[in-house]
């Protein structure tokens, strides 16, 4: 019999994951995972007025904030036949690609990154070098001798201080970790300039929505008004702030998120071959530029692709009962009908059924009963 | 910080938030700007910004543990928008940020670890920050971390805690989870944690300087913020944002936004009649607005839906006016002023003189009857 262990909290996500794992001969024989949080916001709207459903979805998660608002807005609109303003379909698209550009860089550095650039180990960096290699890599101003002796200094000092904050307890030295510390002491450098930028990009959110996390939505079209030269709303000013912003974040993820991506990947070209689930990829589409009802129009377009072979795209059609369908099997659901049918999300039902181990427990029952709470991950979403 | 003067010595030997700030190139006189900004948000005298710049220059990094529960995480993204450049550094590196599920390094066994390690090392001195409700149905089995409820986590954690930050509307009010028919029975934070002081910090999420305000007037005091009667930071809520709307203007003068797609929402005018919650609504956001003050939803042409108000999701629709409000008794309603503004008629004068007597006796249900029976389009 081979190990199990057990993580949990996973961190640096949103939400609330458990990993369970089988171990044998140092090798993941099996692994199990688990959402372990819930708040049924399903059963929540239920009875509520339609307009106003964005702002309670939108609230699934303040990390990739304003996807779930979207989406909303969107689905009222197709159910109610409403066509947005041509304005509306641009800010909202705008207001898109911004956090498409925030969450990568986000996700890369703040959650991704520690997991390969060893904090501690760009201590041993050599900043001449660094600042060699950091200049063959981008274009990007600061990555002078200089600089770099700074951030490590800094870390240095901040390390030998004994209280180690978010780097407390981490991984550090291990093998798995594989980067140079040249590398290393790039990735932390721009982990903390990344830290400053994330929070200028969004403010394209605050100048169209009001604020960010969470910003604010409309059906029918967006409430910010638009004209070049009105006092109040998105004038002039309003539209050059949002195209300075854009370039910026555009020279940040050009310049720094890319290279150091390309970088990094170099050094864990082994992780690859690793995982992929079943090589089924289903992508839904996004960008629309002629309404959400054409789906040719999207500049994302939409499709599945089986079995990794990236020859052939399949057409999806989201409203076919028999091509989308969310399963509970491996939930703590029930479906009125049974638990081993697929129901089309619009059909859907979300009765909770608890039937793990009563807390404080060590281990799930994961021989006839790994499951989870989170129901918009969670659910198994097979297509066709 | 009195309850850390038997540990002072071992303290100083570590980094200031001056020293820091100093070693990473900020000039003194960037660190007294900061200092200065800081006391201004805290709502302190002139006289204290120099208290606030000693505290910043002589206290070690504060130990703060950072929990979450049923939540979305937008208060920990809310957090790292701190907009000063110094405030994204100090909270996150200069305070010690020694458990965070968010940004934390650490998973699984090395996560408990560190966060047992701060319990024990900094017993009674710790800040426990917690984003998130806690769902008290179905024995907490709503949400589990390492196969504990968030139940029994936090009666562990804020066992010894110095003081307990409740982070935006979930911890504070139960939020969106604790709408009807709140079928998780989510809870919030204070009426779990008895016999130390709760500072409720709503908002969903809470503004990111405000978020950093709360740390810092700890950090410098050694106390928490001087609370509301609902247990929210002063300098933070004690204002509606109607009355710090830069569009009030437009309500007094009776100037409304009927629909989002007139002319009145081109001109700016206000949101009332759409629904803007900013009337019953206490919170910074027209002060110090949103993302390095960029904007805030008003501003942007959306209404306040009211986030940091407790029941925000149960009393009434987002886009439906408030039938009442408190102040309804000094300012009127919107039909009354519109009638006044429009001011030709006799009727409205007479109205208003009606109002004005009425307000007296401050019979707002009368009051109300009064406004909806003579209702008159002005903006039309």
């Amino acid at each position: 019999m081979g190990k199990r262990i057990v993580v949990d909290p996973i961190t640096r996500i949103e939400g609330h994951l458990r990993i369970e794992a089988d171990i044998e001969n140092g090798k993941i024989k099996d692994a199990y995972s688990s959402g372990t949080m819930v708040r049924l916001i399903e059963e929540i709207l239920k009875g509520r007025d339609p307009r106003d459903a964005w702002a309670y979805v939108g609230r699934v998660c303040g990390v990739c904030t304003s996807t779930h608002s979207l989406t909303s807005v969107r689905t009222v609109e197709d159910a109610l036949d409403i066509t947005i303003p041509a304005n509306a379909e641009l800010v909202r698209n705008i207001m898109h690609c911004t956090l498409y550009m925030h969450d990568h860089v986000v996700h890369f550095y703040h959650l991704h990154a520690m997991d390969w650039v060893d904090v501690v180990n760009a201590l041993k960096a050599d900043p001449k070098k660094t600042s060699e290699l950091a200049q063959s890599l981008s274009h990007w101003p600061k990555s002078s001798p200089g600089y770099f002796s700074d951030i490590q200094a800094r870390i240095g000092k901040f390390v030998a201080s004994g209280q180690l904050g978010i780097f407390s307890n981490g991984y550090w030295g291990h093998p798995a970790y594989k980067l140079p510390p040249e590398v290393n002491l790039i990735g932390l450098a721009h982990y903390l300039e990344a830290l400053e930028w994330q929070k200028e990009i969004v403010k394209i959110h605050a100048i169209f929505g009001g604020k960010n996390p969470h910003p604010n939505y409309l059906v029918g079209g967006m409430a910010c008004s638009i004209g070049l030269d009105d006092v109040s709303g998105i004038n002039a000013e309003r539209l050059a702030m949002v195209d300075r912003l854009l370039t910026e974040g555009k020279q940040f993820i050009e310049q720094v998120y890319i290279p150091d991506l390309m970088a990094i990947a170099s050094f864990y070209k082994d992780w690859g071959a690793i995982g992929g689930g079943l090589g089924n990829y289903l992508v839904y589409g996004d960008l629309p530029t002629k309404g959400i009802r054409d789906t040719a129009s999207f500049k994302f377009p939409s499709g599945a692709i089986l079995g990794k072979d990236i020859s052939k795209v399949y057409d999806v059609d989201l409203k076919k009962d028999d091509e989308v369908q969310e399963f509970i099997k491996h939930s703590w659901y029930e479906y009125s009908g049974g638990d081993d049918k697929g129901l089309h999300p619009w059909k859907g039902e979300s009765k909770i059924n608890y039937t793990g181990p009563k807390p404080p427990f060590e281990h799930l029952d994961v021989k006839t009963n790994i499951h989870t709470l989170k129901h918009q991950g969670g659910m198994a979403m097979p297509w066709k | 910080m009195s309850k850390h003067h038997h540990s002072q010595e071992k303290w100083f030997e570590q980094p200031t938030y001056y020293d820091e700030i100093r070693f990473k190139g900020y000039s003194r006189r960037d660190f007294m700007k900061f200092a200065s900004m800081m006391a201004a948000f805290i709502g302190l005298e002139t006289s204290a910004i120099g208290q606030v710049a000693k505290a910043m220059e002589t206290k070690p990094r504060l130990p703060v543990i950072w929990l979450h529960f049923q939540e979305c995480t937008c208060c920990s993204e809310s957090f790292i928008r701190s907009s000063h450049p110094i405030v994204a550094d100090i909270l996150l590196d200069k305070i010690s940020l020694d458990y965070s599920e968010t940004l934390m390094a650490a998973s699984g066994t090395q996560a408990e670890a560190a966060l047992k390690n701060t319990l024990e090392k900094y017993k009674g001195q710790y800040i426990l920050c917690i984003e998130g409700s806690v769902p008290v149905g179905a024995d907490g089995v709503y949400c589990m971390i390492g196969g504990k409820t968030s139940m029994q986590i936090l009666e562990e954690v804020s066992e010894h805690a110095a003081a307990v930050i409740a982070w935006g509307s979930c911890a504070s009010n139960g939020c969106v989870q604790s709408a009807k028919p709140n079928p998780t029975k989510a809870t919030p934070i204070h009426k779990l944690v008895k016999g130390k002081p709760v500072i409720k910090v709503p908002g969903c999420p809470p503004i990111g300087e405000v978020m950093a305000g709360v740390i810092v007037h700890y950090l410098t005091f050694g106390t928490i913020p001087e609370l509301d009667r609902l247990g929210r930071p002063k300098a933070f809520y004690s204002k509606r944002v109607h009355d710090t709307c830069y569009r009030r203007p437009f309500y007094d003068a009776g100037l409304f936004v009927e629909s989002f797609d007139d002319e009145n929402a081109k001109k700016g005018y206000c949101l009332y009649k759409v629904g803007c919650k900013g009337p019953t609504t206490y919170n910074a956001c027209g002060v110090m607005k949103w993302n390095e003050g960029t904007s805030y939803p008003i501003q942007s042409g959306h209404p306040c839906i009211g986030c940091s108000e407790e029941n925000y999701w149960d009393n009434g629709r987002l886009y439906e006016r408030a039938s009442s409000f408190a102040g309804f008794g000094i300012e009127s309603d919107a039909d009354t002023l519109g009638k006044y503004a429009l001011g030709a008629t006799g009727v409205a004068l007479a109205g208003h003189a009606i109002l004005t007597n009425l307000n007296k006796r401050k019979d707002i249900n009368t009051l109300t009857a009064e406004g909806e029976a003579g209702d008159v389009d002005v903006i039309e």
